[in-house]
């Protein structure tokens, strides 16, 4: 097989299994639907509040820490896409890659710090 | 396009095709077997005896459960959103089942083997964790909602421990392909020239899927059930199917990136069945361990669980793959490399408990959050959280 081929050949199971993986979770559904009673009632249609009736849409106001947790994760997830390539390739390329990385993650430590200063991390 | 399987020279479709119907089969089974496995050994651990009555052993306990889940109703709250709470189940399943196309059972058994095998499984498994944030948007209920965003926000805290503590075993390997990283274990696996990479490993897989310690999103006395509260029947045993297959398949990772997969101690001219086995033993005993974890600590707060991530495992996690690269950038003889790499690995570990130790048990500084608050009779904070 050519390279191209064999890439093909690799990533197909990815694509087949995206399809059989939605199949299996619509054929459990179809026979939970032939298979399981149904009857309309009114009260049966609302949400669960510990017996009382819920007040309002509940997708409401989300406290602001988990913004802060995603900002920084983001910044930290794009550094270590930028890692992947790096740790296969930097042995070739020798000290100077590994020196150069140091930097990178060296800058990132350092806002890390600030934001742990700045009581970022702190959950309250 | 032909490729081979068990001997027989087929379509490359096909052969997909037949891999993927085969992990079908086999997750269906094991995770049952997970499930019932896992309610006899947290009996045992607690002096009952679980599930006894349906069939011997009680062994037809999860085919029962699987039936009564078929035959429930299935019922959507009228305020949700059709869309997004239907459709959580698809996103919560599918990449947790992608993940196994690069998962390796034993020498060339496996779907397929990718030179990214580890990027792979990382980049498929994070997606699931739309899913959960779909499932507790949609369903139009705050404890839902609240247990999405508990959920999102410890599963992006513990993916990045997770993902350097796998890196830096691919810097010591030399590869992201997991045959090639149980290759290259040879003679001793992973774990003893990496135990804090293993260590950071464990605790973010117990992470992932929410097991204790880490259950708060899903915590049943706080937020009842999480996400899917509003889910019932075989939508919700979706979510269940989803997380027990997780549990198994990371379990196969950890034995393939850290236990040697099937090579070590046997080596690979042992037979196809002893690989197997040794697979199997590996990973049964990671599973073995997250369910003792399970029933041996209790439930941490979301501070400590936030901190721990942030502050402990991250700033360690990137200080193991600069030390490991330290160590090999300058090529020392191997085995000079392999000493100072579990050196230094094994004091992080001592570093990481050193910390856990001192910081259990020290009281939580109580957060003044209004003047009202700060007046009023001081035991209502912890009385809440308890």
């Amino acid at each position: 097989m050519s390279p191209l081929d064999q890439l093909f050949s690799n990533y197909l199971p990815v694509f087949l299994g995206t399809g059989i993986g939605a199949i299996l979770v619509i054929s459990a559904l179809v026979g939970s639907r032939l298979l399981a009673p149904y009857s309309e009632e009114r009260n049966k249609g609302t949400t669960y509040e510990c017996g009382m009736l819920p007040i309002r849409r509940a997708s409401t106001n989300v406290g602001m820490r988990f913004y802060l947790y995603a900002i920084l994760f983001i910044v930290f997830d794009v550094e270590a896409v930028f890692i992947f390539p790096w740790a296969l390739s930097y042995l070739a390329v020798g000290p100077q890659a590994y020196w150069e990385m140091v930097v990178f993650v060296g800058i990132l430590a350092v806002g890390l710090a600030y934001a742990w200063k700045k009581g970022a991390l702190r959950w309250q | 396009m032909n490729n081979d399987l068990f001997g027989f020279e087929i379509n490359v479709w096909a052969d997909a095709a037949a891999r993927l119907g085969l992990i079908v089969g086999l997750m269906t089974v094991v995770v049952m077997g997970l499930i019932y496995g896992e309610r006899k050994i947290i009996a045992r651990f607690q002096q009952r005896l679980g599930p006894t009555r349906t069939g011997p052993a009680g062994l037809l306990q999860s085919v029962a459960d699987a039936l009564k889940l078929v035959a429930k109703e299935d019922v959507r709250p009228r305020s949700a959103d059709p869309w997004v709470f239907e459709l959580a189940p698809y996103f919560v399943f599918v990449p947790i089942f992608l993940m196994f196309v690069a998962i390796p059972f034993a020498l060339r058994w496996e779907i397929r083997v990718l030179e990214l095998g580890l990027f792979y499984v990382l980049a498929v498994s994070s997606v699931n964790i739309v899913g959960w944030v779909m499932a507790g948007w949609g369903s139009d209920n705050r404890y839902a909602m609240l247990g999405a965003l508990r959920a999102a926000a410890q599963a992006i805290s513990y993916e990045l421990p997770l993902v350097m503590s796998l890196i830096s075993v691919g810097i010591v390997a030399d590869s992201f392909n997991l045959t090639e990283i149980v290759r290259s274990q040879g003679q001793v696996p992973n774990i003893v020239w990496q135990p804090l990479p293993f260590f950071l490993f464990f605790v973010a897989i117990l992470a992932e899927l929410n097991r204790t310690p880490f259950d708060i999103p899903v915590g049943e006395s706080e937020v009842v059930g999480g996400p899917f509260v509003e889910y019932s029947g075989i939508r919700w045993s979706m979510f269940f199917l989803a997380e027990y297959a997780a549990l198994f398949i990371l379990a196969l990772l950890g034995a393939a990136v850290f236990l040697g997969g099937w090579a070590w101690p046997l080596g690979e001219e042992w037979g196809l069945g002893w690989q197997l086995v040794l697979t199997a033993l590996k990973a049964g005993a990671l599973i073995f361990a997250v369910f003792w974890v399970r029933v041996t600590m209790p439930r941490l707060r979301i501070d400590q669980l936030m901190a721990f991530s942030w502050k402990v495992l991250l700033p360690i996690s990137f200080v193991q793959v600069l030390a490991n690269g330290l160590v090999l950038v300058y090529e020392p003889p191997q085995h000079i490399a392999n000493i100072l790499l579990a050196a230094v690995s094994g004091a992080g570990l001592l570093l990481v408990v050193w910390i856990m130790n001192h910081s259990v048990g020290k009281p939580r500084p109580r957060p003044v959050l209004s003047p009202r608050a700060a007046t009023a009779p001081t035991a209502t904070r912890s009385e809440a959280a308890r």
